[in-house]
């Protein structure tokens, strides 16, 4: 080993200098919680939250621990996520598409679109349809049912509770739906590598995962009943629906602002996936014999794909990290009630913004390991 | 004249399915414009269900007898081909022109014919459409936060005064191009410093930091003049050094008391808001992101171990938290973190924090563009003995900015888009302006105007940001 002094100086110099930093930042933290009289640990994620959440998946009250809260918050972010992430994919998938459209129309419209709720900012727009629009909505006395089920009023979208019985045994023949999918698509390549017949997979596929939790129900004593929210009147002026779910205002003005935004970015990163297929391409399919729907299925969008994906996974990080601006509208969010509550009262400033960020850190870092590994799956194998 | 099959609109009896088809296409617009404008149904008499529809279908068959391809009509072959290709299509693009026709009149109304412009109350706003009297009361506040009127001259002076020295470049003769550069990355900000620092503040805003700056400036300046063969361990040293000398020997903080201007009040950053704050804080973070971000970009990029994981390191941090975190954390964390007599601004802590969070941003599109540049330059550089730097700075550099000019605006464009989250911190720029207004009791209720109008400013100028970038990634073209 040849070490020269050029190559270690540099590097050296680099970390003495970051250590040197972060030991002057944690000598002065020190200090300054020496004088303070606050005491570093994260025992206080034992301890009694006494707070309360508005809204929570899993039960909670003031006498669960801070732990408890944080799950709440994780939750929550991870509800408004799932939820964002799927109408914005719908609808990206849409206005992309709508985005090559040989219909003018279509197209400047879905072009309108892109431009409009992409150059505002969504603080912006989550603070428009929360204090602006939602609260043009009718009280729940006036509430007009749609579909004579669904009640969306200024306190928020009333809709029916599913009421299952034996739904694990549901819920099994969906696993083994997809589990069945997955062999037959197996078998089905094998078969047309091997053999070069075809087997209608798609149409055993949407057979299958309708066949098998219908036979759930049919067989498996599965039922399923609606509990439909009914008007309640509490006092002369104040009504509230009971039964079904109820869905907050934060909750939709938030996946409605957040979903509006990121699809404007899911519709451009898939407008140029489709692009950026060559045409070339999509000809040279054709004129080998494939039909129009096989030239999709097999040529473009394998290569489409390939384009999409990575750029969207982003949008998909983003959205979920967007969804720390719910604090702004008090939807219980993690950055809310752990962030926001919690560190209020146990005033453990460097313990919970850590925890909130390593969280988030967490998340993102996980998926784009993820994303690397597809990447370099699907990457063209150059000979 | 052959005979008319009505199934199969055909060139044959062109001229029949043309009227028939036209005439039917324009009575359900009219109908639809009729029903949404003056608010008469002429389909009225018909079930409720049918009346709804009707337009649709009668459209739906006008567009289908006139598909006729080839028909040697210039304008009907366009329209055939823009938006009546097939069944499908042709319903879209009724479906749109109805959604139009229809939106159109409550939208009028709403922004112009309805809403009151005149007087300065609550009072004038009695009208069903919005009210601009609201917009127009709370105007200031919108653009200034709570600066004090008397002293707004001083905002409007310095940006007025920032955006003349800053399109310098566009008159700069063939002699003084090549110090564009230089003069676009150390003396403009240094200037806008200034300006901010001694006439918009007029107080003691910055101290410890403002030794930071000055420092780096000076250093950065004095560089120039340092044989390339030290600059490295230059800039390691001298910076800090200069620092600490200013800091402790020169500038007593009595002196920058001196320095400011006199008869100019102090305006605390707390009072600071508004649209100017928007504008002031995405241009300082600009500033500091892009070098830090390109720091970074190469230090991910280089061939030292230790200062390659320390950039991915930086980068994925900032990256993976969202920015309201790194607020909080620059708000109730990072005072933690500092000596207690180091005082820190909290719009310069909130500068900062945006700076290093979109500089981990800016570090990943940097790191694209050199990716995407053959070895080939790097080879050629290094051919011609070139060092490090100078093959950086004058073979690989240009061209790798280049190719980022989108990702680069992109993220400029968040920049300027986060800027609301500041409220974090309990700054206030336009949006936090906009939720004080809304809660003032004297005006309730005006939400929706404030918004629609702070969305407005924001659509003008993100969407000039990003036509202006296209513009640019166009003039920067070039074909290898």
């Amino acid at each position: 080993m040849n070490f020269r002094l050029k190559d270690i100086v540099p590097q050296l110099i680099t970390v003495i200098a970051v250590v040197l930093i972060f030991g002057f930042f944690t000598y002065n933290a020190q200090i300054n919680m020496e004088n303070r009289g606050i005491d570093f640990g994260y025992g206080f994620l034992s301890q009694e939250s006494s707070f309360d959440v508005q809204f929570s998946l899993i039960e909670y009250d003031g006498s669960h621990s801070y732990f408890r809260a944080y799950l709440v918050g994780l939750l929550n972010t991870i509800l408004v996520s799932v939820i964002g992430i799927i109408i914005a994919t719908i609808l990206g998938v849409i206005v992309g598409v709508a985005r090559l459209s040989p219909n003018y129309l279509i197209n400047k419209f879905a072009a309108f679109y892109v431009e409009f709720f992409r150059n505002i900012p969504l603080l912006l727009q989550i603070f428009f349809w929360y204090f602006a629009a939602l609260r043009a909505l009718p009280l729940p006395q006036d509430a007009e049912a749609m579909f004579g089920v669904f009640f969306l009023t200024i306190k928020g979208l009333y809709v029916p509770a599913f009421i299952w019985q034996n739904f694990n045994i549901f819920f099994y023949s969906i696993v083994a739906a997809v589990i069945a999918i997955i062999v037959i698509r197996i078998h089905a390549k094998k078969v047309q590598e091997s053999q070069g017949k075809q087997i209608p997979v798609f149409l055993i596929s949407i057979g299958l995962i309708f066949i098998l939790p219908l036979l759930s129900f049919l067989i498996g004593g599965v039922s399923l009943s609606f509990e439909v929210p009914v008007l309640k009147q509490l006092a002369t002026t104040s009504f509230i629906y009971e039964g079904g779910v109820s869905l907050p205002p934060e909750l939709i003005a938030l996946t409605l602002s957040l979903s509006l935004y990121t699809a404007t970015f899911i519709a451009e990163c898939v407008r140029a996936g489709i692009q950026g297929v060559g045409k070339g391409q999509k000809e040279a399919a054709a004129s080998i014999g494939l039909t129009p729907n096989q030239v999709l299925k097999l040529v473009i969008m394998p290569q489409a794909l390939r384009i999409i994906i990575p750029p969207t996974t982003n949008q998909y990080l983003n959205l979920t990290k967007n969804s720390s601006l719910a604090a702004a509208i008090a939807y219980p969010d993690l950055v809310l009630v752990f962030a926001g509550t919690a560190l209020m009262q146990t005033g453990k400033a460097i313990e919970i913004v850590s925890i909130t960020m390593f969280t988030y850190l967490t998340l993102s870092i996980s998926i784009s390991i993820l994303m690397n590994w597809y990447n370099k799956k699907i990457a063209i194998q150059e000979k | 004249m052959s005979k008319v099959n009505f199934l199969k609109p055909d060139k044959a009896n062109l001229n029949t399915f043309l009227y028939l088809g036209t005439f039917l296409f324009f009575i359900s617009i009219f109908d639809v414009f009729l029903n949404s404008f003056f608010n008469v149904n002429l389909t009225g008499f018909l079930p409720n269900f049918l009346s709804f529809l009707l337009p649709l279908i009668l459209g739906f068959i006008g567009l289908y007898f006139i598909r006729i391809e080839y028909s040697g009509i210039k304008n009907l072959d366009l329209l055939n081909k823009h938006i009546n290709t097939n069944n499908f299509n042709a319903i879209l693009s009724l479906l749109i022109i109805f959604i139009i026709i229809k939106s159109l009149p409550p939208i009028l109304s709403w922004f112009v014919i309805d809403a009151s412009f005149a007087g300065d109350t609550k009072d004038v706003c009695t009208g069903s459409g919005a009210c601009w009297t609201y917009i127009k009361v709370w105007m200031r506040r919108f653009m200034y936060g709570m600066y004090p009127n008397a002293e707004q001259w001083r905002i409007n002076l310095s940006f007025i005064s920032l955006v003349l020295l800053g399109s310098v470049g566009y008159f700069a003769t063939d002699r003084f191009k090549k110090y564009l550069t230089l003069y676009y990355v150390v003396i403009y900000p240094l200037i806008a410093f200034l300006f901010i620092f001694f006439f918009i503040s007029g107080g003691p805003v910055f101290f410890d930091f403002s030794y930071g700056i000055i420092a780096a400036i000076l250093s950065i300046i004095i560089g120039f003049f340092i044989p390339s063969k030290f600059r490295f361990y230059y800039f390691l040293i001298v910076p800090i050094l200069l620092y600490i000398v200013l800091k402790y020997f020169i500038f007593f903080e009595e002196y920058i008391e001196l320095g400011k201007l006199d008869g100019l009040n102090w305006v605390e950053t707390g009072a600071w808001g508004g649209l100017s704050l928007t504008f002031i804080i995405s241009f300082f973070c600009l500033i500091f992101c892009f070098p830090i971000g390109m720091a970074f970009a190469l230090g991910r990029r280089s061939g030292f171990p230790l200062i390659r994981y320390i950039s991915v390191g930086f980068i994925e941090f900032w990256r993976g938290v969202p920015l309201i975190t790194v607020l909080f954390m620059s708000a109730v964390m990072f005072p933690m973190f500092l000596p207690e007599d180091f005082f820190i601004d909290k719009l310069v802590r909130a500068i900062i924090a945006i700076s290093l969070f979109e500089a981990a941003y800016v570090a990943e599109v940097i790191r694209g563009g050199l990716q995407a540049l053959p070895r080939g330059q790097y080879e050629a550089a290094k051919s011609l003995g070139m060092g490090y730097w100078k093959m950086h700075i004058f073979v690989i550099l240009p061209q790798a900015l280049k190719l980022v000019i989108p990702g680069i605006a992109n993220t400029f464009l968040a920049l300027v888009k986060d800027t609301p989250l500041i409220f974090v911190v309990g700054l206030l720029e336009i949006v936090g302006m906009l939720n004080l207004a809304k809660t003032n009791p004297k005006w309730l209720g005006f939400a929706m105007e404030g918004y629609v109008f702070a969305a407005i400013i924001f659509w003008i100028i993100c969407y000039a940001m990003s036509k202006y970038s296209y513009n640019l990634e166009q003039k920067y073209k070039t074909d290898r």
